[in-house]
């Protein structure tokens, strides 16, 4: 268990009181490796922001453990990088000092502030609008903004929340490209969750399932397709078989519990 | 790298006052004066007519008693608005940070929200005199009860996605409030100060048709007693005017701080 970057150990949260209260998660055990990526996918309130919030720090765990680099989380850090499904962008902030936040944060002097920020800006392809307000971006430019502000603290850990799940289907497959291509780079881990089952399993070394009330683990899907994925791979009969695969896991299994 | 192209769409800044905008207000100004004159030519009723109140108005600024007025009114205005902003955006902070603080102030705030603040001057001149002081605490009152609800109200509403966001990048609760909490809630109060300077200037006026020796309510209170419709008309207008340019400031203020936002 040395290699394991993330790791629930019977990470139960239940919100409100111990006997009343919803029971969002219970009894998680799993293991993330050090640069892999896994998607967690599920139906809605089946506890998939509970488990990454409880990564990130942002919510403790109501029983049970959640370690990073085998250390219980105790609150956020700047060595998990969180997105959000809203973009979450300061609208106060040019998208360049939105990036810069956390550095300056960090200390980091102004110049080298600034040089980092337009490095990652320009990795997102919005070199251009690094001196614009979010609100002049549109949906798809946010979240590369959004991704870029993760970016630059350099975490070892992205923990993104429904990034994509606003923005049209094009805008998404290029952005999961290219979200590939910055992992191909440099490896982090990732933990990302999606609704959408190609997403899934286009972007993973593996599908986390998970199944509702109580939130709990369902079964975990291997993708085993080769990297660096592409249109040949989207489109190839093993990614099909995967695909429904972890379709059946999540609505079969929501069929027969309605 | 896969980069996506984008269209670099620069769209021109809305702006509330387009030239057009501002002829239509000009033309209608311009038609509302015309009635007025053509009421009082025909004689249909005994309202001063626009020239007699013009005449009255030179009168006035050139033997200085106009400004004189204004500027007392403005100084009553003035200081207990800035007393009273001062106070409250601090004290608005305090109640959206700490629960405890909402607890024991929200009480008394909700209290003397519901009283009009002119209610207050018959026990303000009896406990602080007939001098400057009880007109100011009214206004103070008045502008500091707008201000701090509206800071309050704005500390509140902050989007919890912004203070994740802030805490997951590194930020603790000193650097949340300093460069997360106080940007998110300038524009709410922003409008707080815009509604207080216009409740201030109401209560001013009205203070002083109750009780002063100075200031455009006073000229009112005086001109009511000699039947001088046109001085009367000469304060409305002062009244109106002074108010429309305070407005417009805050205003102004307000698209120049919070540029950044998105309006709809
Ligand atoms: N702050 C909270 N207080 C009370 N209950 C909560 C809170 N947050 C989540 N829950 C409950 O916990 C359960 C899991 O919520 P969670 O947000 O983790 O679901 P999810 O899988 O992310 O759903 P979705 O796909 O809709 O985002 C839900 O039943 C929800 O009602
Ligand atoms: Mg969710």
């Amino acid at each position: 268990m040395t290699t394991s970057k993330i790791s629930f150990r019977n990470a139960t949260k239940v919100f409100g009181a111990p006997d009343s209260g919803v029971t969002a998660l219970k009894n998680l055990n799993l293991d993330i490796r050090d640069g892999e990526i896994v998607t967690v996918v599920g139906p809605s309130g089946c506890g998939k922001s509970t488990a990454m919030n409880m990564v990130a720090g942002l919510l403790d765990v109501t029983s049970g453990e959640v370690l990073v680099d085998g250390k219980p989380v105790l609150g956020p850090g700047p060595d998990r990088g969180v997105i959000f499904q809203q973009y979450a962008l300061f609208p106060w902030l040019t998208v360049r000092q939105n990036v810069e936040f956390g550095l300056k944060l960090q200390g980091m002097d102004r110049a080298k502030r600034k040089e980092r920020a337009l490095h990652y800006l320009g990795l997102v392809g919005l070199a251009s609008f690094s001196e614009a307000y979010p609100k002049t971006l549109s949906g798809g430019m946010k979240q590369r903004c959004a991704i870029a502000r993760a970016y630059a603290v350099n975490p070892s850990v992205l923990l993104m929340d429904e990034p994509f799940g606003a923005l049209d289907a094009l805008t998404r497959v290029k952005l999961q490209d290219q979200l590939l291509d910055t992992w191909s780079k440099d490896k982090r881990t990732v933990m990302f969750i999606t609704h959408d089952v190609d997403e899934a399993v286009y972007i993973a070394h593996r599908v986390i399932v998970l199944a509702a009330r109580p939130g709990r683990l369902q079964e975990i899907v291997e993708v085993d397709l080769p990297f660096p994925r592409n249109d040949d791979v989207r489109l190839s009969p093993e990614f099909t078989e995967i695909r429904n695969r972890v379709w059946r896991a999540v609505y079969h299994r929501d069929a027969q519990a309605a | 790298m896969t980069v996506t192209n984008d269209v670099n769409v620069t769209t021109a800044p809305r702006r509330r006052w387009s030239p057009n905008n501002f002829t239509w207000a000009a033309l209608s100004f311009a038609g509302g004066i015309g009635l007025w004159w053509l009421a009082t030519v025909g004689g249909l009723s005994e309202l001063p007519s626009p020239w007699a109140v013009l005449t009255r108005m030179i009168e006035l600024a050139l033997d200085g008693q106009l400004w004189e007025d204004t500027f007392a009114s403005l100084r009553r205005v003035m200081i207990g608005f800035v007393l009273g902003s001062v106070i409250a955006v601090p004290t608005g902070f305090l109640m959206g940070w700490y629960r405890v603080a909402r607890a024991v102030i929200d009480p008394w705030v909700q209290f003397f929200r519901v009283i009009p603040p002119l209610a207050i001057i018959p026990l303000a001149i009896v406990t602080m005199g007939i001098d400057e002081t009880p007109k100011i605490f009214v206004i103070f009152l008045a502008a500091f009860l707008s201000a701090v609800v509206s800071t309050y109200q704005g500390v509140v509403s902050v989007d919890k996605t912004y203070i994740n966001a802030a805490r997951v990048l590194g930020a603790n609760d000193r650097v949340i409030f300093t460069q997360v909490i106080i940007p998110a809630s300038t524009p709410f109060i922003l409008v707080g100060f815009r509604i207080g300077l216009g409740s201030a200037w109401a209560t001013v006026v009205a203070a002083e048709l109750i009780a002063a020796q100075s200031g455009l309510g006073f000229r009112m209170q005086q001109a009511q007693l000699y039947y001088d419709l046109p001085t009367i008309f000469v304060s409305l207008v002062a009244i109106g005017i002074l108010g429309l340019i305070m407005d417009r400031i805050v205003v102004w203020a307000e698209e120049w701080l919070t540029h950044w936002q998105e309006r709809v």
